[in-house]
């Protein structure tokens, strides 16, 4: 079992159209998609969490010398590149996770054509050490952390 | 092995064998000609077993044949049974293991949900979804049949092994209750062992659990960093429970099956017995470790022994059985861990230093990327001071 964050930025896929100049049932078709994926995933007790982020323009940028902080509105980098939204998985295995993002990658865009939008596939760090079954075997043996 | 001709029976003698040295030794003390020892051992007990003129094989089969303990006599038997059908074959080891914890267990879905982390709306979900699985399944809830006993009883111990990991392998303090879960599974094993205490494989389980949890105390620092086995401070450990582990051991005994648990059990008490690091007996190690080999072909036993040649017969020989990992582990942290260890050991700082980064960056454990980040850069610090001796 592990946890992935399954991550989608504003990077659009195969459609340069931005969405308010989709048609509203393309809109409908777009969100039920999400909506339903996400329903079977919550009922398979695979989604753990599921956010969307306010955009860009909201965003603060914070940097600290540990005295003044600075704040600025950003952003620094790529409009594309900022995090949109992020979903939060436990699955059995990494193939799981990938085979979530390719759905969430063909959500369908105008005219129902799949968008292919680029998800982020990042497995979450924990305090546990990887790899349960045979981990504690190797690290009593190479000396390791036990 | 050639002494006496019939392979399967003297490889079974030699294995039991070195499971007798792994139990016997905290006792007798270490016999001066160990490897004489083991040929005399193993000589004693096929002679032994054709005395009784009975093979593992007879045995094997009476014990797979053996019944289930009738469900009326008592409330621990019916745990049992509920245990064999919790883990069904139709479900992932997760859903086995939540079904598991929260049918047999007693842990309630709020303690099952913090121990993993998610919420406890999440949690009932998968539990749910686990009976539901079982009830679509062609074979839905009932007692396992005595042809598939066997086969499920593994299941069980396999499920109860990963509990077991789950908690172990949790650092402490921030995850309670994912630390208890090896208690949970030390209680859950002791309960399947009273049922089936002719089982070799049920006692390895147990015993292995208890010689390998004796040593939480010193697992952790007080800020909850991990602290080597080769670093921890071994008076910590818990002298009972790793005595109690090495009687479950040495009474399982020429009860088979003989499986990885034992065999790994029998490493844990390797280790368990050593009052100091060095003091370990790697020869033991490896012999174990090339024992336990024969049974899996899972790569992580083949680390395990480059890491242990390594110790017997020097890094340079423990680096050549890791390159017959490259192909089946590539791109795996813990191949890279244990090259840069015995890289290290081989005086290659350079190596060991390019080793350790790759192994930081490729884990997903916390610990582990502190613990081998930690490691790197100590011998980019020697490497720029001049040597210390320690």
């Amino acid at each position: 079992m592990a946890r992935y964050l399954l991550g989608i930025t504003f990077e659009g896929g195969v459609v340069d159209t931005p969405m308010e100049q989709w048609k509203p049932e393309e809109i409908q078709e777009h969100l039920d998609y999400y909506r339903e994926l996400s329903q079977e995933l919550r009922e398979s007790g695979e989604l753990v969490q599921s956010e969307i982020l306010t955009g860009p323009d909201l965003a603060k940028i914070v940097t600290s010398d540990g005295t003044t902080p600075l704040v600025t509105d950003g952003p620094f980098q790529e409009f594309k590149e900022w995090l949109a939204g992020f979903q939060l998985f436990d699955v059995e295995s990494e193939e799981r996770a990938l085979e979530i993002a390719a759905r969430l990658s063909a959500v369908p865009g105008p005219a129902g054509v799949p968008t292919q939008q680029p998800v982020q596939v990042r497995r979450v760090m924990d305090e546990r050490i990887s790899d349960t079954e045979g981990m504690r075997e190797y690290l009593e043996t190479a000396a390791g952390a036990s | 092995m050639r002494r006496y001709g019939d392979f399967d029976l003297a490889e079974d003698a030699v294995q039991e064998a070195l499971l007798t040295a792994a139990t016997q030794w905290p006792r007798d003390g270490m016999p001066e000609k160990p490897r004489g020892w083991l040929v005399q051992t193993a000589s004693r007990r096929l002679i032994d077993q054709w005395r009784s003129d009975r093979s593992r094989r007879d045995r094997e089969e009476r014990v797979a044949l053996q019944e289930l303990p009738t469900q009326e006599t008592s409330d621990q038997d019916d745990t049992l049974t509920v245990l064999l059908m919790c883990c069904h074959p139709a479900l992932t080891p997760a859903s086995a293991i939540a079904l598991t914890l929260r049918a047999v267990g007693g842990l309630t879905t709020a303690e099952i949900a913090s121990a993993f982390l998610v919420d406890e709306a999440t949690m009932a979900q998968r539990i749910s979804r686990a009976k539901r699985t079982i009830k679509d399944s062609d074979e839905p809830f009932r007692v396992p049949t005595d042809d598939e006993r066997p086969a499920r009883l593994r299941l069980v111990l396999h499920v109860l092994y990963l509990v077991f990991n789950e908690g172990y392998t949790s650092t402490a303090g921030r995850e309670l209750h994912r630390a208890e879960l090896s208690g949970d599974a030390i209680r859950m094993t002791r309960m399947v062992h009273r049922l089936l205490p002719d089982d070799g494989e049920v006692a390895g389980l147990l015993g292995l659990m208890l010689l390998i949890d004796a040593r939480r105390p010193a697992r952790t620092t007080a800020d909850g960093d991990l602290v080597p086995l080769a670093e921890q401070d071994r008076t910590l450990w818990n002298r009972v429970q790793i005595a109690e582990g090495a009687a479950i051991l040495a009474g399982a005994m020429g009860r088979p099956p003989l499986g990885e648990y034992r065999i790994q059990a029998a490493i844990a008490a390797v280790h368990d017995r050593a009052a100091r690091a060095e003091d370990t007996d790697w020869t033991q190690i490896l012999a174990l470790y090339g024992l336990l080999e024969q049974l899996t072909d899972n790569p992580v036993v083949t680390l395990n022994r480059a890491v242990a040649t390594g110790m017997v017969e020097g890094p340079t020989a423990g680096l050549a059985v890791l390159d017959s990992l490259d192909e089946q582990l590539a791109g795996h942290y813990r191949l890279d861990a244990v090259r840069a260890h015995l890289l290290e050991m081989a005086g290659d700082t350079e190596g060991a230093f390019e080793h350790y980064r790759m192994a930081a960056a490729r884990t997903t454990s916390l610990p582990e990327q502190r613990y081998l980040s930690m490691k790197a850069a100590r011998l980019r610090q020697e490497e720029s001071e001049p040597p210390v001796s320690e």
